[in-house]
């Protein structure tokens, strides 16, 4: 299979005004003729629904929880970046572009990567005009922070809760549609399969989480915008009802899927503290901007309390190892320094384990006093002591590296739409935008970019030019493709709960996590990938023939919603395993042991693997198709990553 | 440090709506205090599990007390006996060894209960819905910073739009009243210069809807505030009441 990315040619910084003239658009009289689906309601989701709505089209969105304003997106602590250079310290659309593919470590596409530059400044003019709160000077301008990765300071914020208030201004923005009547909410729905017909994604089954239904819904196109896949791992910053299901179920149906072993390991959340632990909390990585991470110097010092330990004994590893960033190293670096410092056995914390590391807010309190830090990261302090039952402004953090967020996800090419043609994916779940690893801040404006100003036009383009054939050919609920697919649908439901089982879905989600964590975590070697290939497939036929699912099917039972997730996390981590042991470079947040440098950091091989690797679904118990999509770089120079 | 506790669990059980629930009596021992309260739900759901019993249904999402997702009322006070806190932040530290709890649902009419401790807080949705929002679609708004606005009144919005409508000021109030959470928006949005031209139709649909939906009145308890884990302020509730009559006001004249 070919892998087109149509990305226009020519001049980058004109690429997309070029692409917007050149896409085709319905007229204003037909949009409501067309039907689009929304599966998810974070910032992509809500902002894609609210958009299309405002336009003209008929949108009938979806999420699992309870209220669309739930989205995960809603957790996003420290900030969005944008463009706008209201700082005047030298930031441009270039350098933002520029950052985000070095940050990437030279593995994302550079046209998606500029127009992400160029609309970021459009996201926050929207979102104050929306009634975000971002936070300001006296002044009453707006104020701006840096972030990891970066020498400017770029990051638009509102507290600690920037994605709590940027997810409610597009769920406000959602809500006036469904009010008006353009959007079709559909809360506590999960997509549990796709519908393609003819070759094209038509429609979506779900299951209603309260009644149990499973039902079909059709249209014109589906936008997927249904988040990342963090939790294959069990413990990671996501929500617990995170899930892979609507993009991996989209896989199986033919949909490419891009880079799974690009994940994110964040450095700053909190240590685990035993087995029972459901979930693991990030604490923003703004507060390396005032923080300071350190280990002791000698092993021997690891029991003693922080205020024992003498300056002169204490190693404040990231500014050594990295002058120029220091504390503000891109988040791949940081957390693998975070391993380095606990393998050589200077880690902290609970013994004897051992897996933390200090933040520590000392010097920021003597130099700004407490008012100022408390009024910066008030919000994350008191959940660290809710949490720790630690003062953060007495004793320093101690944090360790979690999964936070993937990379990886449904291959798009620059029209955000799948190798199914009317499926577009949006947000976390799409690949395109970070390659190899995320910088902060930047999650938050790739899913609006994606959801106000990406989708709505690219959408256009494929109604207006698939819009004939669509109407010739409509579907109803009695297509044998639909039939099949909800038939589907409910012998896998009920297997699971007519199952003579033992265990419950989390007693194996945990031991994938397990695998994962140790074989395709922060570090990976071609042993371990080896290893986890053989293990998860025994796994999995184990959760099948043991998983137990009290209760009926017809009915609200999150023991079957966990159920119908983890087995397709069991297929998802074993698809994430092959393409880490097939990816014979490190780049990013993909960190191979036989690749480094002698100081330790990723060696990528830009001769073999500057590249995406897309992989085919051919079916179960058969082995994947690892097809690929060349990089071309114009714009960026291929450089070894150095922030020292 | 890390201990461990053993406590006696009253859990409400109800199938769905429509039938009748009660308390279970649930034994839980050598619960580690550094546990949250949810994740020692967590583990009795794994006990009941594994024996083929159904689990105790209840909402939960992110664990950080963010999304507004869980809720559920702990010897009689939402969220539970830690202030400022919300159901998954609360942690097992704050409970004594030997203690006994009663769990239960929001309580509320305009909330009815799916099944056990979960609850359709719809109703929310549908105050938002009735103009809890700004009128722009997504194109080129001017500039962000063209229109200044004083510090004072963007932290005051701030302040407001922390409400992760959970639900707990409703399961609080005597009377089952949503105005917190509908002050909450309408001080957010009439705080800011672009919330203005809304502000008076915006108050009264939103608090149509919310007499329309079932929730009761304000009779000053309190209660809400008390209970609120995001520390919204029962001064809004005034807001709103202006709001409402001047909106009122204006719309008899026309």
């Amino acid at each position: 299979m070919e892998l087109h990315a149509n990305a226009p040619t020519g001049p980058i910084e004109t690429a997309w005004d070029r692409h917007r003239f050149e896409m085709k658009l319905v007229n204003p009289a037909n949009k409501r003729k067309f039907t689009v689906l929304v599966v998810g309601t974070g910032l992509a989701g809500a902002a894609a629904s609210a958009t299309m709505a405002e336009l003209g089209y008929n949108v009938k969105a979806f999420c699992y929880q309870d209220s669309a304003r739930r989205a995960h997106s809603i957790a996003a602590q420290g900030g969005i970046n944008a463009a706008k250079n209201y700082q005047g310290d030298g930031d441009s659309v270039f350098r933002l572009f520029y950052d985000t593919v070095k940050g990437g470590d030279f593995r994302s596409r550079e046209r998606n990567v500029y127009r992400l530059a160029q609309v970021s400044v459009n996201i926050i003019d929207q979102a104050v005009a929306q009634g975000v709160p971002f936070a300001r000077e006296y002044g009453g301008l707006l104020a701006n922070r840096s972030f990891g990765g970066a020498q400017v300071s770029r990051t638009f914020y509102a507290r600690g809760q920037t994605g709590q208030q940027l997810l409610l201004g597009a769920y406000q923005a959602l809500s006036r549609q469904v009010a008006a009547g353009n959007v079709e909410m559909h809360e506590r729905t999960e997509m549990v399969d796709l519908i393609v017909i003819d070759g094209r994604a038509r429609g979506i089954v779900v299951r209603n989480l309260v009644t149990g239904k499973i039902e079909s819904f059709l249209g014109d196109s589906v936008v997927l915008a249904s988040g990342g896949y963090g939790n294959v791992f069990y413990l990671s910053t996501n929500a617990k009802g995170c899930s892979a299901s609507a993009a991996w179920r989209a896989h199986r149906k033919g949909a490419l899927f891009a880079n799974p072993c690009y994940t994110q390991i964040h450095p700053t959340c909190l240590p685990v503290h035993g087995e029972g632990q459901s979930k693991l909390t990030l604490m923003s990585e703004s507060l390396r901007n005032d923080g300071r991470v350190w280990v002791p110097k000698r092993a021997e010092d690891v029991g003693k309390k922080p205020q024992d330990i003498p300056e002169a004994d204490r190693d404040y590893y990231l500014e050594r190892k990295y002058p120029a960033f220091g504390n503000l190293v891109p988040r791949d670096i940081a957390a693998r320094s975070a391993k380095e410092a606990c393998d050589s056995g200077r880690g902290v914390g609970h013994a004897p384990e051992r897996l933390a590391v200090y933040l520590d807010f000392e010097d920021a309190i003597k130099r700004l006093g407490q008012d100022t830090i408390a009024e910066r990261y008030g919000n994350l302090f008191d959940m660290y002591e809710r949490i720790t039952d630690d003062n953060p402004y007495k004793t320093p953090m101690k944090i360790y590296p979690a999964v936070h967020y993937t990379m990886g996800g449904l291959w798009v090419d620059y029209n955000l739409q799948s190798t199914i043609p009317g499926l577009f994916v949006a947000g976390e779940a799409n690949f395109s935008d970070h390659g190899a690893n995320r910088l902060g801040a930047s999650a938050l404006m790739q899913g609006l970019a994606d959801g106000y100003f990406v989708v709505p036009y690219t959408m256009g383009n494929y109604l207006a030019t698939a819009g004939r054939e669509l109407a010739k050919t409509p579907v109803t609920t009695d297509h044998a493709e639909v039939r099949a697919a909800e038939a589907a649908v409910n012998a896998r439901l009920t297997k699971f709960v007519n199952n003579d089982g033992k265990h419950s879905p989390d007693y194996f989600h945990r031991q994938l996590g397990k695998i994962m964590w140790e074989h395709v975590g922060m570090a990976r070697s071609r042993e371990g990938l080896e290893q986890a290939i053989a293990e998860i497939p025994k796994l999995r036929e184990q959760f099948h023939r043991e998983v137990r699912v009290p209760g009926s099917g017809n009915d609200f039972n999150q023991t079957l919603e966990k159920a119908n997730r983890v087995a397709d996390f069991m297929e998802l981590g074993e698809l994430m395993a092959r393409d880490a042991l097939a990816r014979e470079e490190s780049a990013g947040g993909h960190f191979r042991t036989e690749y480094q440098t002698p100081e330790g950091e990723a060696r990528r091989n830009d001769e073999d693997y500057a590249h995406v690797a897309a992989w085919e679904w051919n079916g179960e118990g058969n082995a994947p198709t690892r097809h690929v999509e060349a990089l071309d770089f114009e714009y960026v120079k291929l450089t070894q990553r150095s922030y020292k | 440090m890390s201990q461990t506790i053993n406590l006696t669990v009253n859990i409400w059980r109800q199938k769905n709506a429509a039938s009748p629930g009660g308390f279970q009596k649930y034994a839980r021992s050598a619960v580690s205090t550094d546990a949250s309260f949810l994740e020692m739900l967590d583990e009795l759901n794994e006990e009941l599990i594994e024996k083929g019993e159904e689990p105790i249904a209840f909402d939960h999402d992110c664990r950080e007390g963010i999304c507004g997702t869980c809720g559920m009322v702990i010897n009689g006070v939402p969220h539970g006996p830690r202030t400022l806190t919300t159901t998954c932040q609360l942690h097992m530290r704050e409970f004594k060894d030997g203690e006994e709890l009663w769990v239960e649902p929001w309580r509320a009419s305009a909330f009815p209960i799916i099944k056990d401790l979960a609850v359709d807080r719809g109703a929310f949705d549908r105050i938002i819905r009735a103009g809890g929002y700004i009128s722009i679609n997504t194109g080129s708004p001017g500039d962000a910073n063209e229109i200044p606005v004083p510090k004072p009144l963007a932290d005051l919005a701030m302040d407001a739009a922390t409400c992760i409508g959970c639900g707990a000021c409703v399961a609080a109030c005597p009377n089952a009243s949503a105005m917190l959470f509908t002050s909450a928006k309408i001080v957010h949005l009439g705080a800011v210069p672009q919330g203005q031209a809304e502000r008076a139709q915006r108050a009264r649909h939103m608090v149509e809807t919310m007499e329309t939906e079932g929730f009761g009145g304000c009779t000053n308890h309190g209660e809400c505030e008390a209970a609120c884990p995001k520390g919204i302020s029962v001064n809004y509730i005034a807001q709103l009441n202006r709001d409402y009559i001047k909106a009122v006001a204006i719309s008899q004249r026309a």
